[in-house]
């Protein structure tokens, strides 16, 4: 087998990978990269964020506040020399994909266009029409394609990294199209594999968000932080999990009960101005509050019996018909298409139906502020990362500009890494990866008669996730979530698999994206277990305050042989001691 | 050969699948599968259902299920879609028939070998080559909001191949660069920030580009983005004649 040797090796196309394939090239291209992906790039999950990509531009904004905003959302859990270093080379990086050709919107002097988002007090949202991850993607990988030093692998699915001599130096992974086992080496790893909502059985998350590169970094002894941290958004479509996106609240969309109220307003939110009030909707108040808080209010409104319900689940309104059909047509035009389809709402004529849905992991592959794990040559950025500036709770719009800030940041520190360290071990790879690929061949070739189907242990792990790890959680639905993880980590090995061909086996992509997902779940389980306190978007009903004294730290789950081992990190403190979160005031 | 063992309650759909197993197989064949009719679910929905419940080695692509990754581009009885985009209500009671996109090589089952639109997009260099380059510090372009409608329409695309597969031309002849490719470099031919033009012009004209479409305008009908690549292409012709005339009336002013 020939082995290809990359100075830098990516895993993962969406925006995090190619932002840091672009860095390497830029910064110098004698070095070569790969960017190996299970999908084609433009087909990453970063193609259908929609809202947009936070960076201070305008004269009435500042860093200060930037950071404040970030740092009170996240809950005090954000390691605030992280988020300084992030907000201050947001605006750099939104310029440079303007420069790139990304399709921002505009104002009338050709300046960049502004919007509100929640939990933010300022404008300060760069946005392309509602579809700016789908922009933002595609400028990437199409500014890519320049760049002679970058070879990607299309379609290659990696199963394993490659560790030698306490270095991670490559990876293990499928050429879908024909079944081959490939080792790919590098001087340095860097992963960009995004989140994992697929855990959870309703999630604006695509089909390949299964937590790969997590479990990969979690099977290779790194730590995974933060993981019980879980983002819903408030408002996806009831059945399918189709996000609406937090747009639609920004120009002005509110949220109504069964009984037609603004319920915002009985949940700490603040109160709520006429849709007719110039000043409506108010920055960090009732609809532009933050996350985890309006999801939070879902889960009490149902509590009392305040939320319509269907077979697709309960649901409370969301009504954006006061904006005319002009302005839903010019600025959220994504937003009337997705619900006339997936729902069969004219949102020019009636409310649409929303409901809580898993949207972000704020947790992910441990690193520092460059995006370096603590396994030597291994770097992660985006969503599969926790660097963390998200803390207990990311505010929407902070995650794409993320993506850039940190997919340069973990581009260069893996170059100069590279450069530092030229040898690779090519023929102690080789031999590592010779059994596995040994059981993938044979699993082509016999299958596997087990028990269990794919879809039924899916079904089993995603409901246990909401009914253990949901918007409100305590020690006793923990306590069998965790037990239910012990089973499926049982029977996971007796997978049933009947696809015996070599050629875009996807059954056999799914069973091994499944053993990552139960990975993830269980980071998160054990992790949510071990926090009593709430915070941010953990809240639990036996431990309902913030416990700064115990747990103003990061949690870090490392695999062991039975169950996770949890740590605690402390958490960086520059300019903003801890304190309250308000909002609507 | 292959049918559902599973007890479906309730009305039901019929899909027939081509199924395609290059390494086992000579042959391609048709399964049959009896799928839950149900009125809000999608083409690819019937499809999760088979994988999950009937035959886990049925093969496609799929990601988003929002219509935005592009990755699920079928043949729906004899019509390109994107599965995640269109009902079942669409066709029930009817049977539907799911096919590969026309025209491309198949990997295995519906599955198609992409890799000839990718190598033509970078020919067609899809990226701004900067008019005057900035840098950062110096901030953003300025793009008037009428320049930005200039070539918006035209970064819609995502390269779903849905108009490839509709394309009569591409069908015969697969060096023709084809709508989304000749699309997207037009988008970066038409944006202010962007200098390379001529460049592209060369490739936009020569045989393998605008020319050798027939006016068919089968890709626009098809596009599930509005895009309409078939009014980029006849631009990108109107553009080329006068262009023509321009050099030959006046050849000491075309660049
Ligand atoms: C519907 C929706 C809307 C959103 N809107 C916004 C918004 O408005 N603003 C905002 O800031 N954020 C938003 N987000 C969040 C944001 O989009 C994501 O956090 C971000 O796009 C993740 O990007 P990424 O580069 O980390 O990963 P992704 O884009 O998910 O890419 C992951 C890459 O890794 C590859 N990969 C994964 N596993 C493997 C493997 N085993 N082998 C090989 N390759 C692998 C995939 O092929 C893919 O290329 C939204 C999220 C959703 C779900
Ligand atoms: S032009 Fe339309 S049909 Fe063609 S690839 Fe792009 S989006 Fe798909
Ligand atoms: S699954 Fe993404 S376009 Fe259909």
């Amino acid at each position: 087998m020939s082995i290809p040797v990359y100075d830098v090796l990516i895993v993962g196309g969406g925006g995090a990978g190619l932002r840091a394939a672009i860095a390497v090239a830029q910064a110098d291209p004698t070095q070569r990269v790969a960017v190996v992906s299970k999908v084609y790039p433009m087909r990453s999950h970063t193609v259908s964020a929609e809202g947009g990509a936070a960076g201070v531009i305008k004269d009435n904004d500042s860093a200060e506040d930037h950071c404040n905003d970030t740092i009170g959302g996240g809950d005090w859990l954000a390691d605030q020399d992280a988020v300084e270093a992030f907000v201050e080379e947001a605006p750099k990086e939104l310029i440079q994909l303007e420069h790139w050709g990304c399709p921002w919107n505009r104002e009338a002097d050709g300046s960049v266009a502004v919007r509100p988002f929640g939990g933010m007090k300022i404008q300060r949202t760069w946005f392309a029409s509602d579809k700016t991850g789908f922009h933002m993607l595609h400028t990437l990988f199409q500014t890519s394609q320049q760049f002679d030093p970058v070879t990607r692998y299309d379609e290659h699915f990696v199963f394993d990294l490659l560790v030698h001599d306490g270095r991670c130096q490559g990876v293990a992974c499928i050429e879908l199209k024909t079944g081959e086992v490939r080792i790919i080496a590098g001087r340095s790893v860097i992963l960009c594999t995004g989140g994992g909502g697929r855990i959870f059985p309703f999630t604006t998350n695509a089909a390949i968000k299964t937590g790969d590169g997590m479990g990969l970094a979690y099977r290779a002894g790194v730590g995974l932080k933060d993981m019980e941290f879980v983002q819903y958004h408030p408002t996806g479509l009831p059945g399918t999990g189709i996000l609406i996106t937090e747009a639609a609240r920004g120009e002005g969309g509110i949220l109504l009960n069964k009984d037609g109220r603004r319920y915002l307003q009985d949940h700490d939110l603040g109160s709520p101005l006429e849709v007719s009030d110039p000043r409506h909707p108010q920055l960090k108040s009732m609809e532009l509050g933050p996350r985890d808080r309006l999801s939070q209010a879902f889960y009490w409104e149902r509590e009392a019996g305040n939320v319509f319900t269907s077979d697709d689940g309960d649901y409370v309104h969301l009504d954006v018909t006061h904006l005319g059909e002009k302005k839903i047509n010019k600025r959220i035009p994504f937003v009337r298409d997705t619900a006339l389809k997936y729902v069969g709402v004219d949102c020019v004529k009636e409310p649409i139906p929303v409901r809580p849905v898993v949207h972000y992991m704020m947790g992910g592959v441990d690193t520092d502020i460059d995006a370096a794990t603590s396994l030597p040559g291994l770097y992660a950025a985006g969503e599969c990362a926790c660097v963390s500036i998200n803390g207990a709770n990311r505010l929407g719009s902070n995650s794409l500009t993320e993506l850039l800030v940190f997919g340069k940041r973990a581009g260069m520190g893996a170059a100069a890494f590279a450069k530092a360290n030229p040898e690779v071990a090519v023929d102690a790879l080789a031999a590592q990866v010779g059994d596995k690929a040994a059981r993938l061949k044979s699993l082509y070739s016999e299958g596997r008669e087990g028990e269990a189907s794919i879809a039924s242990i899916r079904r089993t792990l995603t409901s246990a996730m909401e009914t253990g790890a949901g918007i409100y959680r305590d020690q006793a639905r923990l306590d069998a979530l965790c037990e239910t993880l012990r089973e499926i980590k049982a029977r996971i090995k007796d997978l049933r698999i009947t696809d015996r061909s070599k050629t875009f086996n996807t059954q056999l992509v799914q069973a091994l994206e499944l053993e990552f997902m139960v990975d993830a779940a269980e980071a998160v389980a054990f992790s949510a277990s071990a926090r009593k306190e709430s915070r941010g978007a953990h809240q639990r009903l036996d431990f309902k305050e913030r416990d700064d004294g115990a747990f103003l730290k990061h949690s870090v789950a490392f695999k062991s042989d039975g169950d996770p081992r949890i740590d605690y990190k402390d958490v960086s403190i520059t300019k903003w001691p801890p304190a309250e979160r308000v909002y609507g005031k | 050969m292959a049918s559902s063992a599973t007890k479906i309650e309730g009305k039901t759909v019929t899909l027939e699948i081509f199924r395609y197993q290059p390494d086992d197989e000579t042959e391609p064949r048709y399964d049959t599968f009896e799928v839950p009719y149900r009125e809000d679910w999608v083409v690819l929905d019937a499809i999760n259902w088979i994988k999950d419940e009937v035959d886990g080695s049925l093969s496609y692509r799929w990601s988003c299920r929002m219509g935005v990754c592009g990755s699920c581009g079928m043949m729906v009885n004899g019509e390109p879609k994107l599965t995640c985009a269109v009902f079942l209500r669409d066709y029930y009671p009817k049977p539907m028939r799911i096919e590969p996109l026309e025209h491309f090589p198949v990997t295995r089952d519906l599955v198609i070998n992409m890799d000839d639109f990718m190598g033509k997009m970078e020919k067609l260099q899809t990226w701004i080559v900067p008019k005057e380059p900035r840098t950062i510090e110096e901030g953003e372009y300025r793009q008037t909001p009428r320049q930005l409608a200039d070539y918006k329409q035209y970064t819609m695309c995502i390269n779903c191949m849905l108009c490839y597969s509709a394309c009569p031309v591409y069908g015969l002849d697969s060096s023709f660069l084809g709508p989304a490719a000749l699309t997207l470099g037009r988008r970066y031919s038409l944006d202010s920030r962007d200098g390379a033009k001529d460049e592209r012009a060369e490739l936009i004209q020569s045989d393998e580009g605008v020319w050798s479409c027939t006016f068919v305008g089968e890709c626009s009908r098809v596009c599930p983005k509005n895009v309409d690549p078939a009014g980029a292409i006849q631009a990108g012709k109107v553009e080329g004649t006068v262009d023509m005339m321009k050099s030959m009336l006046m050849p000491w002013g075309r660049k």
